[in-house]
């Protein structure tokens, strides 16, 4: 069907005759809209400077695509130089520790705030909300236009920062002061100075995003689109944007005191001069925990929509997964301090936030427990997106039971600052950004792009992406547990760790092939893009508002009319209905008959 | 499998510690094979069969609603059986130090440990107190108690084998103590990222046992008096 045709929302089951009558609503504010999807645009407006949502929704996956990159060669020099230390690596040369401290700290902020969070939110919440909910764009478009082309001047100002004199920034990802505070510590001057601004700009445009996301999902829904009957992922994409607006203001104050003892020579987190270092860190984990959650809840949606398609079965327990969504968004703002147990803060207050922490895994395991239960007596298809929707669910369960080790406070006197640690948020968080986002990427690929992706090769990507990421993390808990210090540069420098080294370079010999297999994804996601075979509308049979547009969709989602909503997102396999699935926007008038 | 891989614990508080992990991974490995499993069971036993549908369940209320709710309020217990045993544990170590018997200065500097002992009075600023970088000096059995400082950043104080860890903080003051169950050489690596050279900042324990200990004090402070006094600190 071609572009600016009136779209028939979805082929309709065969033996159900959709009526006119949800169609015939014609919505005279945002007919406009649609309407300049017949209008020529320039190739400018089209592809660079867009309103549209989904073309943002694209560059900020292009964006994060490449970044990853960057993030994915800056720890192939770091594994490579603790498995063999102090040797020249193919592609880098020698690692000084100066360096070292750069990539450890660069790698963490560009996984975090500019491959994560970009495809996470910026990619999935921009394409799917307005598709999901049923509406024609984002509440405020240029803004969201705004959003994107703030990061992407932010992920210009990170990179730059590699090329100033005095190198990248080298506290640690979590900046700590008095490290970050005064260049004499580590000798970068311009670099933390480069690394303060992209976060500020970052945050600025995730801010902005926040509030797009909020706007949109709460005043845009279709006719019928009530609160309990949005997609779950709109629901955590929803939690996700409260808990980074509400987290990230303390964080924005610190980061500007941070800059301002730099430049100006204040002392906010200085002692000599009645700073206090440890304000900083609670300032930087009031929001740097809850982001962990701002990170899994789209992951956690993505998958959720996926097992419903895919086990042809209603989401177990839709509701309990709504209210635990939003204990786990409330409880994320209250277990900060867990990062802080041996960090000299009041020893009293470790017990409290102990049992918060351990506290959160409650509503988590809940979720956990709906997605085992969706499989329960369902018609399970292992397409790609299953396939890595499972994964997460393994890894993920992983992940969340050693972050009980962490959370106990007697037993973080052991494992803090340990390669447990890095073994723990690796698994727990690459769970969701790896499994998560390929999850999301598989499975809405034919709708982003209009073509599918090829079966064979998705596959052997999911295959040796799990195997590979289990021999990589799964043996650095060994490693954390026998003592090994993050952030060294070489651990042959240390008596205790020398008989862990062998599992160095067998876990840096894994990592390589994790990296490798990405390329897998990258041939078949550009192979596609170009090539694949053309995608139906709704090729998986799905029940959600965003498969009744068409394969891509237009500039402005749908033809004259915006679908309306009869039911809840997940009805599949009902009872008295010959089809195994009752799309959102089917009228029931289509059922009696 | 893991269990082994903690460093042998040499500290009398280091067990209590151990069995708090032990606790947490037997309930966790618990936890993964029976979540895990039931995964992989019913991903094979639900697996697409031509003409088979799947079944209607929404799970928002009960019964079915209590195959979430079970499940989930055991994992409540079971957090809670492990934070009560965790307070005890942590109360013991970071809130309730016994009186000390050694009692010994350090100061993390980029990048070394300053360990600033009394000498024989007892007691810090007076002339016999000794300096030595990255060298711990303690007699096996005794309550040493650590005052913990920074001169330029923080840094962590880590001594594996004693399962004892603080950050020091500069401007602040930090008390830790262990008490050695084995005499021995153990390394103390800084675990906070505290600049260029933090990788390779690492000092060493000396634990020596009760004779070595005299032989020790008696090296570095020549003089006639008794080494330490005992229990009059701080």
């Amino acid at each position: 069907m071609g572009e600016g045709t009136v779209a028939s929302p979805v082929k309709p089951p065969q033996g159900i005759r959709p009526t006119m009558s949800h169609r015939a609503r014609v919505d005279p504010i945002r007919l406009p809209v649609a309407r300049t999807a017949h209008e020529d645009r320039s190739f400018w407006r089209t592809y660079i400077f867009s309103t549209d949502h989904k073309t943002i929704a694209k560059q900020y996956l292009f964006l994060a695509l490449f970044m990853a990159l960057l993030g994915g060669y800056l720890v192939y020099v770091m594994r490579w130089q603790l498995a063999f230390p102090d040797t020249s690596i193919p592609g880098f040369g020698f690692v000084g520790p100066e360096t070292y401290n750069a990539l450890t700290t660069n790698h963490g902020t560009i996984m975090v705030f500019f491959v994560a969070m970009p495809i996470l939110l910026g990619a999935f919440g921009n394409f799917l909300i307005p598709l999901m909910i049923g509406a024609r764009d984002m509440a405020f478009p240029r803004l969201n236009m705004l959003s994107f082309w703030i990061l992407f001047a932010s992920s210009l100002v990170i990179m730059s920062s590699f090329f100033v004199p005095g190198g990248a920034a080298a506290a640690g990802w979590t900046g700590y002061a008095p490290l970050s505070a005064r260049t004499e510590y580590t000798g970068v001057n311009w670099g933390i100075n480069l690394w303060l601004l992209a976060h500020a700009l970052e945050f600025a445009s995730f801010l902005m995003g926040g509030v797009n996301f909020l706007t949109t999902a709460i005043t845009m829904r279709a006719p019928g689109m009530t609160f309990f009957r949005l997609p779950l992922l709109v629901w955590q994409q929803m939690t996700a944007s409260v808990i980074f607006l509400l987290s990230v203001g303390p964080l924005i104050a610190g980061a500007v005191m941070l800059l301002m003892d730099r430049l100006l020579g204040t002392s906010f987190f200085v002692p000599e001069q009645g700073g206090d270092p440890l304000l900083w860190q609670h300032l930087f984990w009031f929001f740097g925990h809850p982001e962990v959650y701002v990170l899994l809840m789209p992951g956690l949606g993505a998958v959720l929509e996926v097992l419903a398609v895919f086990s042809r079965k209603s989401i177990f327990g839709y509701r309990w997964i709504i209210y635990s969504t939003i204990s786990v968004g409330f409880l994320s703002l209250i277990v900060w301090a867990h990062h802080m147990f041996i960090s000299g803060m009041d020893p009293r207050l470790a017990m409290p936030f102990s049992i918060t922490t351990i506290l959160i895994s409650v509503p988590i395991a809940l979720i956990v427990f709906s997605m085992i239960l969706t499989l329960w007596k369902g018609s399970i298809r292992f397409t790609p997106p299953m396939l890595w929707a499972l994964g997460f669910i393994v890894m993920f369960i992983l992940g969340g039971l050693t972050g009980i080790v962490l959370g106990s406070a007697p037993v973080n006197i052991q494992v803090h600052g340990t390669y447990f640690v890095v073994a723990h948020f690796h698994t727990v968080l690459l769970s969701v950004v790896i499994f998560g986002s390929f999850t999301g990427i598989y499975f809405w690929f034919p709708k982003m792009f209009g073509r599918m992706m090829n079966v064979p090769l998705s596959n052997l990507h999911f295959l040796l992406t799990l195997i590979f990421f289990n021999l990589t993390f799964f043996p650095m808990h060994a490693v954390g547990l026998a003592g090994m210090p993050r952030r060294i540069t070489n651990p042959l420098q240390y008596e205790f760790l020398q008989p862990v080294q062998s599992l160095n370079v067998y876990i840096t010999l894994s990592a390589l092939g994790l990296t490798l297999a990405q390329f897998l994804f990258l041939i078949n996601f550009v192979w596609s893009i170009v090539a694949g075979r053309k995608a139906e509308d709704n090729p998986w049979e799905s029940a959600t508002l965003e498969w009744t547009a068409p394969s891509p969709p237009p500039h402005g989602n749908w033809g004259d009319t915006i679908p309306t909503v009869y039911r809840g997102p997940y009805e599949y396999s009902p009872p008295g209905v010959r089809e195994d699935f009752l799309p959102q926007d089917l009228a029931p008038s289509a059922r009696s008959d | 499998m893991f269990l082994n891989w903690l460093p042998e614990n040499v500290s009398i508080h280091g067990a209590e510690i151990d069995s708090i992990f032990h606790l947490i991974y037997y309930i966790t490995l618990a936890w993964f094979i029976v979540t895990v499993g039931a995964l992989i069971v019913f991903a094979l036993l639900f697996r697409r069969r031509d003409g088979q549908r799947a079944a209607y369940i929404t799970g928002d209320r009960l019964p079915h609603a209590a195959w979430l709710l079970i499940p989930t309020a055991l994992v409540l217990m079971l957090d809670l059986w492990i934070d009560f045993r965790g307070g005890d544990a942590w109360a013991r170590v970071k809130l309730h130090a016994p009186p000390s018997e050694l009692q010994i200065q350090v100061t993390g500097k980029q990048f070394n440990w300053e360990i600033l002992y009394p000498g024989p009075d007892g007691r810090f600023g007076t002339p016999d107190d000794l300096q030595i970088d990255n060298e711990l000096h303690v007699a096996v059995n005794r309550v040493v108690g650590l005052t913990l400082k920074s001169k330029d950043v923080i840094h962590s104080l880590y001594l594996p084998n004693l399962r004892l860890q603080q950050n020091v903080i500069p401007g602040r003051e930090f008390h830790a103590w262990f008490q050695a169950t084995k005499p021995g050489v153990f390394e103390i690596p800084c675990l906070e990222l505290c600049g260029f050279g933090h990788s390779g900042m690492v000092g060493h324990l000396i634990v020596h046992t009760a004779e070595e200990y005299d032989k020790w004090v008696k090296e570095q402070w020549p003089a006639p008096s008794s080494p330490l006094k005992e229990s009059d600190q701080p």
